[in-house]
Order: C-alpha cells, then sequence, then structure tokens
C-alpha cells in the first residue's frame, strides 16, 4: 500500500480536519458513562448479561440515528486481530481497558470516526466524541443527541439524588468527562508548567501528558480534563474547562511571543535542527521523534516552516506509534525494526508534504 | 534508615509520591504509614490509578470504623441484594458491582463522594428524557411545597393561594404521566 493511501485510511477526521484554536488544542473530546437499569455493571456482571447489552445495542443501531451522524459501526473486540485493536487504542478511539475485556466487550464507530461508543468497558456504555480544536459545546451537543437517542429505547440507571450511577463513583452524576489536547511547547520551553499544572489543579481540573496516566509530558502534548462529575452541570464543567483553556491559550501564545522576540535565533536553530533529525534520520525513537515533531510543528505555528502543513502534528504522533508501524509494515516488527521504519514513515510524509506542496 | 516520621522505628517502607510531575520519595515505617493515612501502601505495581488511590480513600474510611471499636459491625457483613457484592469488595476494587449498590451503602456514600467531587453528593444536571419526566415534575412539586411552607409561615397567604394551585396543576399531570406509564 502507498503511504498516502495508508495515511488516508488511518486518519479520523479530528486528526486532519481544522478547528478553532487549532495552533494549539488539538482536539476536544466528550465521554459520557451510562448504564442500563436492571444489570450488574460490567465489573461483575456474566457473559450472558454482556452478551444481552451487547443485543440490545445491536438492535438499536438497526436504525440510524440523525442524517447528521448516520449509521454506527459495531465491532466485536473479539473478532479483531491483535495488531487491529492496538490500532484503535492508538487513535484512542478504545481504551486497553476494553481490550483487556475483548470476550465481553464491543465498540461503536462512526464513519469519520468522530464518535465511538465502547460497550462493556467500566460502564456498559461511554459515548465518546471527539473534534479538531478547542469546541467543548460542540462536542457535547452531538454526545447529548446520541445520549438521548439511546435513551428512546434502553432504561439508564438514573437516581433522582444521584444522577447517573457509573461503576465508579468518581464519575457518578453527570457520567461527563470532558477533555482537551493541548500542545504548550512555548510553556515547557520557559519552564512554566510546572507553575501552571498546580494552579489548573486547584480548579478542580487534572492536567497529564497524553498517553496514559501519570505518563510525561510526550512532545509537549497534555490532556486538560475535568475531574468533578457531582453537583455541577454539564454546561457548567463544559463552561468552565472551557475557559481555562483559554487562559492557557493567551499564555502559550504570550510565551511563544517571548521567545521569538527574545531568543529567535536559538528558536530558529532549534526548530531547523528538528527538522533535519526528522528529514535525514535512518533510526529514530518515539520520545526523540516526538519532541521533534513538537519542535516542526512550533516551527510550522510561527512561519519558520512553510512548506508543511498543521496537521502534521497530529498524524505523525498517530503513525509513529508502535501499532501503526506494524500494520503499516504488515506485520510484527522487533523494537529496533520499529525505530528505523518509523524514520522512514517520518522520511516519507515530509517528503510528499513537500513535493504536493511545492 | 530511622522512619522520617517518627524518628524511632525503623523504616520498611518507601514512598515514591509523584504529584503533578514533582517526585518526592520517603522513608517510613509501617505504623506512621497507616497513621498518616497515605494509602500508597500496596501502590508501586503496574496500573496503579485512580481506582487504586479511591480504594485506599474508602478503605481509610473502613479503618476508621474498625478503630471504633466495632460500632458498625454491620457494615462489613452487608451485601448488595442484587450483585452480592459486599462492602469490603467496593473498598477493594473501589467500584460497585451494580445500581443498587448506590442505595445498599448509601450511608457510607456521602463522605466518599464528598471526597471525590469537591463536597456535592447531589445530582445537579441532565435529566434522561423518558423515564426522567416524572423525576422533574416531582422535583418541581417539592420545591413548590417547601414554598407553600414558608409563605403560610409567615402568612403571605395570597402568594400560598397562587402556590397552591400550581401544585394542583402539576399533580394532576404527574398523576396523569405516571398513569400513563402504568397502562
Amino acid at each position: 500500500m502507498s503511504l498516502e493511501k495508508f495515511v488516508e485510511n488511518a486518519l479520523s477526521s479530528w486528526m486532519s480536519a481544522e478547528g478553532p484554536e487549532i495552533d494549539i488544542v488539538l482536539s476536544s473530546r466528550i465521554r459520557l458513562a451510562r448504564n442500563f437499569e436492571d444489570f450488574t455493571f460490567p465489573t461483575s456482571f456474566s457473559s450472558d448479561e454482556a452478551k444481552k447489552i451487547i443485543e440490545l445495542v445491536k438492535k438499536r443501531i438497526e436504525e440510524e440515528v440523525t442524517p447528521e451522524i448516520g449509521k454506527l459501526e459495531l465491532l466485536e473486540i473479539d473478532q479483531l486481530q491483535p495488531l487491529e485493536k492496538r490500532v484503535l487504542v492508538e487513535k484512542h478511539l478504545i481504551s486497553p481497558h476494553l481490550v483487556e475485556e475483548s470476550a465481553k466487550s464491543a465498540c461503536l464507530l462512526s464513519e469519520n470516526e468522530e464518535i465511538s461508543i465502547m460497550i462493556n468497558e467500566e460502564d456498559h456504555l461511554r459515548i465518546q466524541c471527539l473534534m479538531s480544536g478547542l469546541q467543548l459545546k460542540e462536542t457535547l451537543k452531538i454526545a447529548n443527541v446520541l445520549d438521548d437517542w439511546i435513551e428512546e429505547s434502553i432504561d439508564y440507571a438514573y437516581d433522582e439524588e444521584r444522577g447517573y450511577l457509573t461503576s465508579c463513583p468518581t464519575n457518578v452524576g453527570t457520567g461527563l468527562r470532558a477533555s482537551v489536547m493541548m500542545h504548550l511547547p512555548g510553556l515547557v520551553l520557559t519552564q512554566q508548567m510546572n507553575n501552571i499544572i498546580p494552579a489548573i489543579n486547584q480548579l478542580g481540573l487534572v492536567v497529564r501528558g497524553i498517553y496514559g496516566e501519570g505518563s510525561q509530558a510526550l512532545g509537549n502534548i497534555f490532556q486538560i480534563s475535568n475531574q468533578i462529575t457531582l453537583g455541577k452541570s454539564e454546561r457548567d464543567i463544559v463552561e468552565d474547562l472551557t475557559s481555562v483553556v483559554q487562559q492557557i491559550i493567551a499564555q502559550e501564545r504570550s510565551a511563544r511571543d517571548a521567545l521569538v522576540r527574545t531568543s529567535h535565533i536559538q528558536l530558529e536553530d532549534r526548530i531547523f535542527r528538528s527538522h533535519g533529525i526528522l528529514s535525514n534520520a535512518r533510526i529514530i525513537e518515539t520520545k526523540e521523534a516526538a519532541t521533534c515533531i513538537s519542535d516542526v510543528r512550533l516551527g510550522i505555528d510561527l512561519g519558520y516552516i512553510k512548506d508543511i502543513s498543521k496537521s502534521i502534528l497530529n498524524e505523525l504522533m498517530i503513525l509513529t506509534q508502535p501499532g501503526f508501524l506494524q500494520k503499516y509494515a504488515g506485520g510484527p516488527l522487533k523494537s529496533h525494526e520499529r525505530d528505523i521504519r518509523r524514520a522512514a514513515l517520518i522520511r516519507e510524509r515530509l517528503n510528499f508534504t513537500e513535493s504536493t506542496s511545492s | 534508615m530511622i522512619c522520617q516520621e517518627c524518628h524511632q522505628r525503623p523504616a520498611t517502607l518507601q514512598f515514591t509520591k509523584i504529584i503533578n510531575g514533582k517526585k518526592t520519595e520517603v522513608m517510613i515505617c509501617e505504623k506512621c504509614a497507616q497513621e498518616k493515612g497515605d494509602i500508597f501502601m500496596d501502590a508501586g505495581g503496574p496500573g496503579f490509578s485512580i481506582n487504586n488511590l479511591l480504594a485506599g480513600l474508602l478503605n481509610m474510611e473502613s479503618n476508621i470504623q474498625q478503630t471504633k471499636a466495632n460500632a458498625f459491625p454491620k457494615t462489613e457483613e452487608r451485601r448488595c441484594p442484587h450483585c452480592h457484592r459486599s462492602y469490603k469488595e467496593f473498598v477493594h476494587v473501589g467500584k460497585f458491582g451494580c445500581a443498587e449498590c448506590y442505595k445498599t451503602f448509601n450511608e457510607q456514600l456521602n463522605p466518599i463522594l464528598k471526597r471525590v467531587h469537591s463536597g456535592n453528593t447531589a445530582h445537579i444536571g441532565k435529566i434522561p428524557k423518558r423515564i426522567g419526566g416524572t423525576i422533574y415534575l416531582r422535583k418541581q412539586i417539592l420545591d413548590l411545597k417547601e414554598m407553600l411552607k414558608t409563605h403560610i409561615n409567615q402568612e403571605e397567604f395570597e402568594k400560598a393561594a397562587e402556590v397552591r394551585d400550581k401544585v394542583r396543576s402539576l399533580e394532576k399531570r404527574y398523576e396523569a404521566l405516571e398513569g400513563g406509564e402504568e397502562s
């Protein structure tokens, strides 16, 4: 398969589309946790119950949700190849936990991959919507449409006082987790991140690096999400998060301005060195790749690099993950083979954007 | 190595806490660990997540109760009638087994929710349209009845009469809806 075709197939719409504040905010995500009434939660249910839940959902999705959303496709995780599962995880469409529970789980995907509904993860349903840039309100709207549509025929576990009941009490109430993925090289380079993170935490929000909990922020990408789901309305949760994110955007912009003003040549040097590594390296590890990709993306945002598209960061971030590399190679690869393959893929990718744009 | 907390007993546990990227290491003895309420006792393994943390939080709750000399001996034994999960099991994994658990362990729930959701224990927000239709009405009726009481107490009878009429009309709608669902 040609790389172009592979990339085309590999990308979800959030990665290539242009959303608001796309120079800093990569994507907005909304997740709603829902459970069915009268069924035990996935943490302790039987395979019979798991099957019944999947059947109920299957029946529901025979119909179209709305003309805009269209039909959803059901994937039974059990039926997928290990590599396919991994790719879905790397695209953040399903969680590693859903894969662990392969025998009992399934997921629904929309064609553009903006919507993924995990079935029988920690809760019976995890409705997830993902859009590019900062558009939490719009994303919540879609999630609500799906939620209402499912509720038309399925009774949710809901309590007047506690709200939507979830397996873990950290999600009870709205069952809503709103999160935003941000590229913050300016704040990291000017070493402001260590001051900002505690401040954000005090507002009831959580900051983490993109790959999993507690992991280091690879490639200056941070995920910011709400912690509290009870005693706050959906609208307030989303509005509060949005306003904090806007503050961070402003800070990041001023950090970038300051960098350009005070250390223009050092910055330019750093960006073009990274570009040099990416366009010439024959072996590259994930970490180095992530750092260089972040620099190049900053270079594009600041206008130092003109002939590469902005979506490159989103694309390469996903494409250079082990699962994707192996899928592209058409089979399993050892770790050092992956590093070679990663370098090749990045070189090719940079070349074809340069050749198509010139 | 002597415990950094009490400076008496030998330290047997090493805690590495990473909070918002700041790493701190503490060497302490088992007793202080328990007293400090630091719940990272069996942490360190892979897959340490918010749920482990939560389980720790819940565990503290039951530790406190135990020290109160069996004041609540039944909480440990009570099992959810639907999924048969005990409070102890819930504490262990930090997750409920079914919706019914929320009722079964209602008494223990408020302090937990308060801690996790910065003081909140009640839901404000979306109500499911279909099953929530009557819930919404009932809430309105309850609120109005409260209002009615205060009006009567303050001898504002005209206002009270207005509210009473509203309550009546809502109650009619409520009964109609409830009846409609049953038929």
